[in-house]
Order: structure tokens, then sequence, then C-alpha cells
């Protein structure tokens, strides 16, 4: 039952590559075997970050602060799994923000349609999962052509009427799903995930490995979509959109579809983000649909570094994990017993996270990657 | 008939709300290119200054006093962000609006952590809780408050923007940054004022705010926001007439819709401003980045 689907595929590409490395490592020459070989490079570290986290459902290890229970107990795994889920959706995000300059507040509405579009195609047409995940995804696709096509156009009014009307857009959505129509958003409460329509392998505490990989899976679905599509000729227009848009408008491509092209995709993935998030919190809640959920996403893109290729997701992770502890640390006896002026930060995680953000902004410019490739270039073997 | 009257009265009220917040968001805007983001944790921390004086002195007298407190709250936390925040990040647009995004998060959070998530009833005096009859309507007077405070508040500032030495170079700034630089003038100071100016506004529209809902909680500054940016993008970035015509129809139209389409107000919002987005000329190649 609890055979993944992530692990088995992981496990021997990873060691499949490896010797692949070691042999063309030391070698500095050019040329097609050198550039092959930099490109095995390449895949290795996904491969074992893939595996490593493919393989922890099997560790007992505890981890005294960081987490309550031994890595495989379902709270933690769970835990993780949000995560994974949170890293997919910065990376996917970061495909507007940092590959293509475009600033949407309007992810939100993507993420929430993902979330109760497929417990909606569960409940009110009786579909299974995954039926229902491509539902919702046909669905939040052709939203976003056409959302987006309108919110193209408030570019007209620089960059900012772009944000501002995905923010309106997202905005509508969110109050019509805490309105509750016709009792079918469950409002301010949410929707409990219909397990009937779920694979029996997907649901109860004891499967919340199941749910992990599946996660995993999402997570390295969107991080090989976005990779490739970024490396493609596709994702050299879309930086030159960023760097500079009437050089590339002058060069024949047209940046209209281009943009309108990153939109859907990014909207997809987070769509599919959006189920997963309905899996891994056995549930839709409206605060996925408010415009504060797509200025967290914004936060961890920019925490871990916009527009590079590991940093969205570590800022989604970490923003996210800490997002959790916190809560959690609020929640303690230690934090009851503080002072008042202490103790009235440290109760809400988004003061203390929004802090560190701004420090952020000015601290780190160029976010948790930028801090790492500061320290590799000190070293001297800058490989990009 | 009646229902007419207090329709559009209370949308005029509405929007007078719209046009308090948007017009300082527009200023900012339209001279410094900031997104400010912020501006809804001004309104927020602005309103809870206003409740607990108004709270603690009570009556009419009080409710003078907490406009006083809440706009010049506003005022001031405006200022300590310019000068501390923003400043530091002239020229680079991007970088300006996250560190407002990463206020308007922890402003808000902070104010839940204090006063808690629940909202509170806002202290109406007498003298403004009861109705006016106007054409067989019952209208609350809080309403013609707003109204009168909006319309006050468009003089005001369209004096200082015409009259005033201070309104001459905000203009100019407004309209060529550079050159009013090139020509010696110290456009930081008026960066500051504009930001002071905004954050006023915000902080009456926190404390009218809460008159007009007769309650507040700390994530409304941050509803609000969102309709005052459809204000801006309607209105034009950065003008003032603009912002004050968009407002009023934004505002009457959410009541408008809100009763004859069943509660779809804010929907109906969302498509004039998709309407106006794709009814506008087509893109300026390179426009609006001065």
């Amino acid at each position: 039952m609890t055979t993944s689907p992530a692990s088995p595929a992981a496990a021997p590409s990873s060691s499949g590559e490896r010797p692949a490395s070691t042999a063309t490592g030391p070698a500095g020459t050019t040329g097609p075997a050198a550039r092959s070989a930099r490109r095995w490079r390449g895949l290795l570290a996904p491969a074992a970050v893939l595996a490593a986290l493919a393989l922890l459902p099997y560790s007992a290890l505890e981890i005294p602060v960081l987490l309550d229970g031994p890595v495989n107990s379902p709270g933690s795994l769970q835990l993780l799994a949000l995560c994974l889920v949170f890293g997919g959706l910065a990376l996917g995000y970061d495909l507007m923000f940092g590959r293509t300059g475009l600033l949407s507040f309007g992810h939100a509405l993507y993420v929430a349609g993902g979330a109760y579009g497929t417990q909606l195609a569960m409940t009110e047409l009786g579909l299974g999962l995954f039926p229902a995940i491509g539902l919702a995804l046909a669905g939040g696709t052709a939203a976003a052509v056409l959302l987006g096509a309108v919110s193209l156009r408030g570019l007209a009014l620089g960059g900012i009427g772009f944000a501002m009307v995905t923010l309106a857009f997202a905005q509508a959505g969110s109050i019509w799903v805490q309105r509750n129509p016709g009792g079918l958003t469950g409002g301010e409460e949410g929707l409990p995930l219909h397990t009937d329509g779920v694979p029996a392998a997907l649901v109860g505490v004891e499967n919340t490995a199941n749910v992990y990989w599946l996660a995993l899976a999402y997570l390295a679905l969107t991080a090989a979509v976005v990779w490739t599509a970024v490396a493609r000729p596709v994702g050299r227009v879309w930086q030159g959109i960023r760097d500079n848009e009437q050089r590339v408008s002058v060069l024949g491509y047209d940046p209209f579809r281009h943009k309108l092209g990153v939109f859907v995709l990014a909207s997809a993935l987070g769509v599919l983000g959006g189920a997963l998030h309905l899996l891994v919190t056995a549930g839709a809640t409206p605060r996925s649909s408010t415009p504060e959920f797509t200025l967290t996403l914004l936060v961890m893109v920019v925490l871990g570094g916009s527009g590079t290729r590991w940093g969205p997701l570590i800022g989604g992770v970490l923003f996210t994990f800490l997002d959790q502890r916190l809560a959690v640390l609020a929640s303690s006896d230690l934090v009851h017993g503080l002072p008042g002026a202490l103790r009235a930060p440290l109760s809400e995680p988004m003061v203390i996270l929004g802090t560190l953000f701004v420090i952020a902004v000015y601290a780190a410019p160029g976010g948790i990657a930028s801090i790492r490739r500061s320290l590799t270039w000190r070293r001297g073997e800058e490989t990009r | 008939m009646s229902t007419l009257v207090l329709l559009t009265l209370t949308g005029l009220g509405l929007g007078a709300l719209y046009f308090l917040i948007a017009s300082g968001l527009a200023l900012i805007f339209g001279l410094m290119d900031v997104l400010n983001f912020a501006h809804g944790a001004f309104l927020t921390v602005s309103a809870y200054a206003a409740w607990r004086t108004a709270e603690t002195v009570g009556g009419t007298g009080g409710l003078a006093l907490a406009v006083l407190v809440g706009t010049a709250t506003g005022a001031l936390l405006a200022i300590v962000v310019e000068l501390v925040l923003i400043r530091r990040l002239y020229g680079r647009p991007r970088e300006q609006i996250l560190v407002t995004v990463g206020l308007s998060l922890a402003i808000p959070a902070l104010v839940q952590a204090v006063w808690g998530a629940d909202s509170r009833p806002f202290p109406v005096p007498d003298a403004l809780s009861g109705t006016v009859s106007v054409l067989g309507a019952q209208v609350p007077v809080s309403r013609f408050v707003l109204i009168a405070v909006a319309l006050a508040v468009l003089a005001a500032v369209t004096l200082f923007l015409s009259r005033t030495r201070y309104g001459l170079i905000v203009r100019a700034g407004v309209e060529d940054r550079a050159m009013v630089t090139a020509l010696g003038i110290d456009v930081t100071r008026a960066f500051t004022l504009v930001f002071a100016i905004g954050g006023a506004l915000a902080g009456l529209a926190g404390v009218l705010g809460g008159l007009y809902f007769g309650s507040l909680s700390p994530h409304q500054g941050t509803s609000l926001l969102v309709f005052a940016f459809v204000v801006v993008v309607i209105g034009g970035m950065g003008s003032i007439p603009g912002v004050a015509l968009s407002a009023l129809a934004v505002g009457l139209v959410q009541q408008y819709a809100n009763y004859y389409v069943d509660g779809y107000g804010d929907f109906a919002v969302v498509v004039l401003l998709a309407a106006v987005v794709l009814a506008r000329p087509a893109p300026r190649l390179a426009g609006g980045v001065a």
C-alpha cells in the first residue's frame, strides 16, 4: 500500500548519475562532452535532493526543537508535505515574478480555484480525485487565459496596472468564496476534504506518507516544468521581457503572447498546487483565496531569491516551516509566560515573518540564494 | 424612490471613504512610483488609536479628539515609514513595494496580536447615530459626515496642489521628477510631505471607516485598500479629480449592485474595472515610467 510513486523513480536515477559526474567532474575542457557532462551534473543535485526527500518517511529521526515527533510521524510528515507544496507554489509564482518580471497579486485565485474546484468537482459532480483535479486544471487554465488577457491590458498603466487588476480579480474570488453562495464554499469555515472521492491510499493518518509523496511529486513536477521552460528559448524571451520588453518586441517576438503564456502556465501550476493543498490540509480554506496568500507567496519568493533556480523553492519551504512552527511556539507555555510587550509580537507568526522580510529586503536583496552565491564566488568557483 | 435615495447617499458615503484612502495612494504613486501596500496598515493602526481615544473620552468630544488622534497617528506612521524604510530605496520601485508588502503583513498581525482578531464596536456618539429624513428615506447621519469630510479634503488637497509652493513642487514632481531635481529643488522633502499627507488621509479614513461600519477589525484596512487600488486604477494614476470621480462611481456601483443584483456589489466593481481597463486606449510603449 505504501509503495510510493516517487521514491523508486528517484533512487535509480540518482545512483545512475553519480558515476557519470565523478568521471567528468575534474575535466575543465569545453566541447560537447563537457557540455553534456555539465548537464548531467546539473541534474545530480536535484536528483539527490529528490531521493533524500523521498526517503524521509522511512526515517525515524528525532529533531528536538524543529519537529514535535520523529520525522516519519504523521504530524511531521504533514508539516513537511505542506512545506513542499508551498515550495512548488512559490516556484510557480516566480515564473511570473522573477523570470518574466510580472508582479501578480492574484495568484491566490488559482490556488483557491484548484482547492475548491477539485473539492466541488468531487462533491457536486461525483468525480474521483484525479478526474476532479483534471477538471479543475482545465477550468483554471481557461479562466487564466481570459483573466490574464484582461489583466495584461492593465499593463497600459505600467506594471502596476497589471498588479492591481490581478489583485481585484483575486479579491472578487475571495469575496465569492467567503460569501458562501448557495452553501457551495462553506464560507468562513471552508470545506473539509470530501474523502469519498479520494483513493483510500490517500486518506487517513496512517497514509500521511502517501500524501507526502504526492506533494513531493507535485514539487518535482513543478521544478521540472519551471526549470525546463526557463532553459528553453521561450524562457529566454521571458527573461528578455523582464530586462527590456521594447527590445524583445523589436526582435520580432510578441511580448503579449509570451506574457499570457507564462501567466497561464504559472496559474495552471497554481491550480495543481491548490489541489495538493486541499489534500495535505484535508480541506479547502478561504485563507487560500485572500490577497494575503499571494503576498506570502511573494514574500517566500523574495526571501529565497527570485529568478533563481532553488531560491523560490527554499523560500517557500522555509517560510512555511517557520510559519507553522512559530504558530506552535505562539500557543506554547513559554510564550504565554512572557510579559505583554514580548508576548504580543510572538503570538502572531506574521509579525515576525513580516519584519524578517522587511529586514531581508535591505540586508539580502537577492534572497537566500544570493547569500549562497556570494559565498561560492568568494571561493572562486563560479559555475553558472 | 426612498430606496434609491438611501442607496445613493450610502454609495456616496462609501465613495467618500474610498476617496480618502485612494487620494493618498494616488499622490504617493504619482510622485514616487511607490505602490504603498502599507496604506491599509496605516488606516488600521489609526483606526485602533482613534477607537482607544473615543472609548476613553467618550461622547462627541471624544470623537473629535479621536479624529485628531487618528489623523496624527496616520501621518506620524507614514513619516516614520518614509524616513526609515522607503527613503533608502528610491529608484528601486520593486524593493519599495516589497517593503510595504512586508509592513502590510506585519502591522495588521501585530494589531491582531494586541487587540484580538474579532471586530470591535466603534463608539458612535448619539449626535451621529441617528438618521435624517431625505425625500422619504431614513439616511444615517454618518453618511453626510463622510461626504462633507471628503468634499472638504478634496477642496483642501486641490488648493494645496494648485496654490502653494509645495503643491507646485509635488505637481511638477508627478509630471517629471528628474526635471524638478535638475532645477535644484529638493524633491525628497516633497516625498516626505506627500507620504505624511497620504498617511493623515488614511488615518482620517480609518476613523471615518469606524463611523461608517460601526466596527473595526485588524484586516479592515487591507480589504478597503483593495477597493482603493481599484479606484486609483479606474481614476488614472496620480490624478486627484480623476480619483474623486472614480471613487464616486465605485461607491455608487457597489451600493446599487449590492441591492439590485443581490449582494454582488464587489463583483460589479471588478467588472467595472475590467471594462475600464479594456476600454482604455492601447498600451503606450514604455509609458508611466517617468
